[in-house]
């Protein structure tokens, strides 16, 4: 079991993510010091598979969408690797972003937000047609009008102004956005929080049957266990900028090693259920200008050790069937 | 927002019935006299070489100094006999010409410099931000004064002036808004999109950016004029004979007492041009505004209006309870749409009991809550009908000053968002004991000392020492659990929560539930709680009510409903849930949207989107049918009603 999650280069990887760390601020000041660093994102490694979905869990802060943004190139790591098939991203986005971009989109949290109030669809859907791709005026109109029927909305909505939308169409303009070029992997950074229940629905559905209709890769971002195990292959749980457990979902989900991924899922309200896990109130997230030098969940871990505090477990400290690995030295079912 | 032309082919009606930007202007009678005036004034300017006047600069010492309704010269003449009147609208020309250029000058150069260092960020920015502190650093008049020096006296050097030291006043403005725009995800989905830089910053961020650079212009050119009389009256701007009104003025300081109309004439025309043009400007910026386009240019009052007929106001039901909600009905009139966002609900509420409500988004849940204190804004609300009894007061019908003393005290909300709630500049201890000695006379070390315990009630860790802290130092539970310590402050008998966890991550979320939880046993206080989560609800409430387009549609206890929900939505809205541990479960998604409020349909509000409609759905008015006590469902042909299996 441990040959096969030490060498995840074996099966083919679309993203390779290597030791990637992000550092916010922490540059000199005027006067001499240096400013506070965060360390948003630190010693991430891991794969997406061609063809699969891999889901990102994590609450608020834990970095989630600081590493959306590094696999997109919109933003760089301060030190190690992305590469896709095999390029390096970095040196791919600063050489070429719209290379970059023909492969690699984006969906973002919020559809309104993302969409400019004073373009037309037709204008901001056209951008990536006209900047990405050499298709002609004929072509592009063809194109246009694929997308949206591909994601099921009206010819007519092409005149109209994003705030004429509602949330679950502005999404599904963002998804067309993201398709018009053809990319292979695309980031779906929250799809769905900012959606009503019933229109969640449909937008999960609709990425579901784009997925198998254009061959696309997902990266899944989102806070919301039970969205992530329904559209998931494959599962990463973030804590702190660092991974606590990645592994295939329904390894996770059965089976959790890491116990924050247990607190997590017994946190989560689900109909039907009365007794929610909650935890004591001092629980309390690490300071990130004053990192612990230890497990950053000790503060609020059951089973913490003197081992815990005193230094970092590694991703793979633990490692269950399947690539399922997580960062504890006690973790869960293996007393 | 500025209402932009649009050619949608089906525009929804409701959009043309919004009051457009010319019709808000004219609401604004200070800004539509400015605007005339201005009009006026131009015109006049605009005419002045059609117009039968004397040569301007033509003198006549004969005629020094002839007063006011002399013949010939209606407004008199100057200590060189120059005719008043021909001078002033001359004047007035060059005037409004040179603060006009000096304006677009200004605009064009400081806007540029504002885009550039707010969109590149970074050394750019600090760049150019600290060349305009330089700037900005000398005093104004005399920047201009010096700048006019070097260049030597006239009026084209005066408006150079002019123009340059109001370059960062401008630049300043639009960085910020630069700023904030070039964060926003429309900026980096357009870098996504292939766009370079310079588009991004002309195609994607200037249109945005236009309205400030407008408002920013109109609220300016009446200083600029004022800024180019003040030069031209120190004889560094216009050089004789070339009248402009600051020149004008300066001419006749010397006279001032001898012929005093020779300088009141062009200072008041300079007061009256400025002030016209200052108020139109701040019409013209209330409405780019958009903040204030959508409830016309008004101020809200404290409490919404209650509109109901006399005779028309239910009683009280038979069950009691602490909150009685019978009927309510709350409409917005926007343009001349009604928009009915409540459209008859009851709730009833009883000591120590939770009741959720659940729907989608603008199904009505906030406005229900909002109604009940009055919270919410009008215009353009109002209640339309119905009442809520409070231990059988009728709240529509308190008086102002009862509604404020119920207000944090018998009754409480909690809103979604808890930074919405807290001021940014007290700290939580002020708050607090504010919240607290606001609704009884508490020394203020007492108040404090509740304040602590308020703290330690809803598990602050520290309470004594989170006294001082200000909001932004907690994290988002803490400060909604310090937004609960403050509802509880005054042993709130009802609590209405709206939202209060959406914001929330999970774990946060299941503490704050556990704490409301704990709370309404310990106090038996009524909780009204809102929420769009029917996970939320199973956790919490002991019934629950589903709102859709306003209107309750199915009601019970949570169990019951949850497991044998009768009300085609209300199944429909369950199906569609992810549950944690089901991931092979289909979700089940509702195609179409609820229908808007303004245009309900008749009969079931849920007939286009319910896969169960009939003819019968269409028509009259469906009742919430209670089949016992607590539970009732408003449809005709309820599911799993066994006899019609
Ligand atoms: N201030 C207002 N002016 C005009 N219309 C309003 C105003 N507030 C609410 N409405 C309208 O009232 C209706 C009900 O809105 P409400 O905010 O109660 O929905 P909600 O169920 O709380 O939705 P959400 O889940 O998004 O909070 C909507 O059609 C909304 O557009
Ligand atoms: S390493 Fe220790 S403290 Fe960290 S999660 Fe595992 S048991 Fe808990
Ligand atoms: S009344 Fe008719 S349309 Fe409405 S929910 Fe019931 S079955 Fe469906
Ligand atoms: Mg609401």
């Amino acid at each position: 079991m441990n040959e096969i999650s030490q060498k995840p280069m074996d099966r083919e990887a679309l993203l390779t993510i290597r030791d990637v760390e992000r550092i916010f601020g922490g540059g000199r000041k005027l006067f001499g010091g240096h400013l506070p660093a965060v360390h948003a994102v630190q010693g991430l490694s891991l794969d997406v598979k061609k063809g699969e979905t891999l889901g990102v869990v994590g609450e608020s802060g834990c970095g989630k969408s600081t590493l959306a943004r590094l696999v997109v190139g919109l933003d760089l790591p301060t030190s190690g690797s992305i590469t896709f098939n095999g390029e390096d991203l970095a040196a791919l986005a600063k050489k070429d972003r719209n290379a970059l971009s023909r492969k690699v989109q984006y969906v973002f949290q919020d559809p309104v937000a993302s969409l400019n109030p004073r373009k037309t669809i037709r204008t901001i859907l056209e951008a990536p047609l006209k900047h990405l791709t050499d298709l002609n005026a004929d072509r592009r109109e063809a194109r246009l009008a694929e997308l949206l029927q591909a994601v099921n909305l009206a010819p007519e909505f092409l005149e109209r102004y994003p705030h004429e939308f509602s949330g679950g169409q502005a999404q599904r303009i963002g998804i067309a956005r993201a398709l018009a070029a053809g990319p292979e992997l695309i980031v779906l950074d929250e799809p769905v929080s900012a959606l009503d229940v019933s229109v969640q629905a449909q937008v999960l559905n609709l990425l579901d049957k784009l997925k198998d209709d254009f061959g696309l890769t997902y990266i899944f971002i989102s806070h919301d266990l039970s969205v992530v195990e329904s559209v998931s292959d494959r599962v990463a749980v973030m804590y702190f900028g660092r991974m606590a457990e990645l592994g295939p979902a329904r390894e996770i989900f059965r089976h959790p090693l890491h116990p924050y991924t247990d607190l997590l899922m017994r946190s989560a309200p689900a109909p039907g259920r009365h007794d929610l896990m909650s935890e004591d109130a001092s629980a309390e997230l690490p300071d990130p200008y004053n990192p612990p030098k230890g497990c950053a969940f000790a503060a609020r871990c059951a089973h913490r050790t003197d081992i815990c505090v005193a230094g970092k477990p590694a991703p793979d400290e633990a490692t269950g069937g399947n690539d399922h690995i997580a960062a504890c030295y006690h973790p869960l079912g293996k007393a | 927002m500025t209402d932009t032309t649009m050619s949608a082919p089906s525009r929804p009606a409701s959009k043309s019935s919004r009051p457009g930007t010319l019709a808000l202007l004219l609401n604004n009678t200070l800004a539509t006299s400015g605007l005339v005036v201005l009009v006026l004034i131009c015109l006049i300017a605009l005419a002045a070489p059609i117009l039968p006047l004397e040569d301007p600069d033509v003198t006549a010492p004969a005629n020094r100094l002839l007063p006011v309704f002399a013949e010939g010269h209606l407004l008199g003449t100057d200590h060189l006999g120059r005719d008043i009147l021909s001078r002033l609208i001359w004047g007035t020309r060059v005037s409004l010409a040179v603060g006009l250029s000096a304006t677009i000058i200004a605009a064009f150069f400081g806007s540029l410099l504002g885009l550039v260092a707010g969109y590149a960020g970074g050394r750019t920015d600090t760049l150019i931000m600290r060349g305009i502190d330089m700037v900005m650093a000398f005093p104004y008049i005399l920047l201009a004064l010096a700048i006019v020096a070097v260049l030597g006296p006239g009026l084209l050097n005066a408006l150079y002036a002019i123009a340059l030291v109001n370059i960062p006043f401008f630049a300043r403005n639009i960085r910020g808004i630069t700023l904030g725009l070039s964060r926003r995800e429309f900026v980096d989905a357009a870098r996504l999109s292939g766009k370079s830089p310079v588009q991004i910053l002309f195609l994607e961020i200037l249109p945005n950016v236009l309205p400030v650079i407008v408002i920013t212009m109109s609220t300016t050119v009446g200083w600029m004029i004022l800024e180019t009389a003040g030069l031209s009256f120190l004889g560094l701007g216009a050089q004789p004979p070339q009248a402009d009104l600051g020149s004008m003025l300066g001419e006749g300081r010397k006279i001032l007492f001898t012929a005093p109309h020779v300088s009141i004439i062009p200072g008041l025309m300079i007061f009256a041009l400025v002030m016209s043009i200052n108020l139109f400007g701040d019409g013209v910026r209330d409405i780019l505004d958009p903040r204030l386009r959508a409830g016309s240019l008004t101020r809200p009052v404290s409490r919404t209006a209650v509109h109901r007929k006399a005779d028309d106001i239910p009683s009280p039901s038979e069950k009691g309870g602490v909150l009685d909600v019978r009927q309510m009905r709350t409409e917005f009139e926007i343009g001349s749409s009604v928009y009915k966002a409540v459209g008859g609900v009851d709730l009833n509420l009883k000591e120590g009991e939770c009741l959720g409500i659940v729907g989608e988004s603008g199904s009505g849940k906030s406005v229900t809550a909002m109604s009940i204190m009055g919270l919410v804004p009008t215009p353009p609300g109002r209640i339309a009908g119905g009442a809520a009894y409070l231990d059988g007061e009728d709240l529509f019908a308190a008086s102002d000053r009862r509604i404020r003393d119920l207000r944090g005290g018998s009754v409480a909300y909690v809103f979604q968002d808890p930074l919405s709630t807290l001021h940014p500049l007290f700290t939580v201890g002020d708050q607090l004991t504010e919240a607290i000695t606001t609704h009884r006379p508490l020394s203020g070390s007492k108040a404090r000392e509740k304040a602590i315990e308020l703290l330690s009630l809803v598990r602050i860790p520290n309470a004594k020492e989170r006294l001082s802290a200000y909001p932004h130092e907690l994290s988002g539970g803490m400060r909604q659990r310090v937004c609960i310590a403050m509802a509880l402050a005054n042993d709130a008998k009802v609590l209405i929560a709206d939202e209060p966890t959406t914001a929330l991550d999970v774990t946060v979320q299941s503490q704050i539930l556990t704490l409301m939880n704990g709370l309404r046993r310990e106090r038996n206080a009524a909780i009204l709680f809102i929420t769009h989560d029917f996970g939320v609800v199973s956790a919490l409430c002991d019934r629950v009510a589903v709102m859709y387009a306003g209107r309750i549609v199915e009601t019970g206890t949570t169990e019951e409903v949850l497991a044998n929900p009768r009300h085609p939505y209300t199944a429909k809205l369950i199906e569609c849930v992810p549950v944690l541990g089901e991931p092979e479960r289909r979700l089940d998604a509702i195609e179409g949207r609820p229908p808007v409020v303004n245009n309900l349909p008749e009969g079931c509000a849920f007939a286009a989107r319910c896969p169960h409609a009939q003819a019968a759905c269409r028509a009259g008015e469906i009742e919430l049918e209670m089949s016992s006590d607590t539970r009732g469902v408003r449809c005709l042909f309820p599911l799993n009603s066994g006899a019609a299996v």
